[in-house]
């Protein structure tokens, strides 16, 4: 398996590749991964000019560990192909598939991946693959798409195009979201892949994007799409463990390891039933912390 | 490769460098304007005539209106405007023509 394909994406930023002002140092803002956009950002007139520009970015630009995601144009446009091409050869590390409705769509864009690693000599299996799901067939389809190739390594709800589908609109609630969200967590997680929330699209309401990243926090996602760099600190914060659930994970661990060398499965911990169920999410929580630089132990 | 007809790639934003080639009259003509040529000329001039020459072209007149781009830009837009002289879009060499 890709050793990235479970990497921490707490925050995906949104960039226009087309855009040389806004690809030419976004690391500094410390998103988890950059998302280079090569479909709704870039003018239809500009489709070939952005494939130029981004494949010297890859090249040429060092973006200091964050993961480099692209979308590509939809399997409905005749650009796809090509920017499937150009992004394997300029070495990006995963593909966003937009408007994902079924797992033929993955499995499609998968062999095109393959045949450009192999094409321009870049490691089989290096490109990593996600999907955009943004109708109410594709969230029905869900874990179809989550099953779909080993290189997926997660799901990501697209929120305007999928609330249009549904006859509704962006209420800022998360009302009309709820049903998406829902079964797209409970997918990805049968299917051991990662989840993704939407963007959240007002700036000026900063509060209400907190309660947001709160309830997706809560939902289970692994991370949430970002269109401004001011939404990344809050995001993180939320996506940090509190240091009082980093001791006890840390607790968990060790007495989980040291119990089963003695045969025991059951026990406490601070009071608490634990048992090995817990060992997968204390992990989880110790990564996090890791990842955030607020946890300096030894696990 | 030949330029067949004038094209024109990328904008006057700041970070951006706006390319046009044209059939050039034997040889390559360059013209560069740029708010860093002071600075920075001869550094465009080099990436443009090894831009240039990777993809084959020795006949052209281009011109370069630079607003601050960094060398990977410049180079974009050059291979930019060069395809969309010959109207092509697809097929493109990647790690070929096209490189560093």
């Amino acid at each position: 398996m890709n050793d990235n394909k479970k990497r921490l994406r707490r925050t995906m930023m949104f960039l226009n590749a087309q855009s040389p002002g806004l690809i030419r140092d976004p690391y500094i803002y410390k998103a988890d991964s950059l998302m280079f956009d090569l479909e709704d950002a870039v003018a239809e007139r500009q489709k070939d000019a952005a494939r130029f520009s981004i494949y010297h970015a890859l090249k040429r630009i060092d973006y200091r560990g964050c993961e480099r995601v692209v979308r590509i144009n939809g399997l409905d446009t005749k650009y796809w192909k090509e920017d499937v091409r150009c992004v394997v050869a300029g070495g990006c590390d995963a593909i966003r598939i937009p408007k994902t409705e079924r797992a033929e769509q993955v499995k499609v864009v998968e062999a095109a991946v393959l045949a450009a690693e192999q094409e321009f000599g870049i490691p089989e299996g290096r490109t990593l693959i996600m999907a955009a799901i943004e109708s109410a067939r594709g969230v029905i389809k869900a874990l179809d798409i989550c099953e779909a190739s080993e290189r997926l390594f997660g799901i990501a709800l697209s929120g305007g195009d999928y609330t249009k589908d549904l006859q509704t609109a962006i209420t800022g609630t998360g009302i009309e979201l709820m049903g998406a969200r829902q079964n797209m967590i409970i997918a990805a997680r049968a299917a051991g892949v990662q989840c993704f929330d939407t963007v959240y699209t007002d700036l000026d309401d900063m509060e209400g994007f907190r309660n947001d990243v709160k309830t997706i926090h809560l939902m289970g996602f692994d991370g949430k799409s970002i269109i401004n760099p001011r939404q990344i600190p809050i995001v993180h914060e939320i996506f940090t463990p509190a240091e009082k659930a980093v001791v006890f994970a840390e607790k968990v661990v060790r007495e989980i390891e040291d119990k089963a060398s003695k045969g025991i499965g059951v026990f406490t911990v601070d009071g608490k039933m634990i048992d090995i169920a817990f060992y997968d999410g204390a992990k989880r929580t110790i990564a996090l912390a890791k990842a955030a630089g607020t946890y300096k132990g030894e696990l | 490769m030949d330029i067949k007809k004038p094209a024109m790639s990328g904008t006057l934003e700041s970070c951006d460098c706006q390319v046009t080639v044209e059939p050039g009259s034997g040889g390559v003509d360059l013209t560069l304007e740029s708010v860093v040529i002071n600075q920075y000329g001869n550094a465009i001039r080099q990436v443009t005539m090894s831009t240039l020459e990777n993809l084959g072209i020795e006949d052209v007149r281009i011109t370069i209106i630079d607003k601050g781009a960094l060398d990977c830009t410049i180079k974009a837009r050059i291979e930019g405007a060069v395809f969309r002289s010959v109207e092509q879009f697809d097929n493109i060499p990647w790690g070929g023509a096209v490189r560093e």
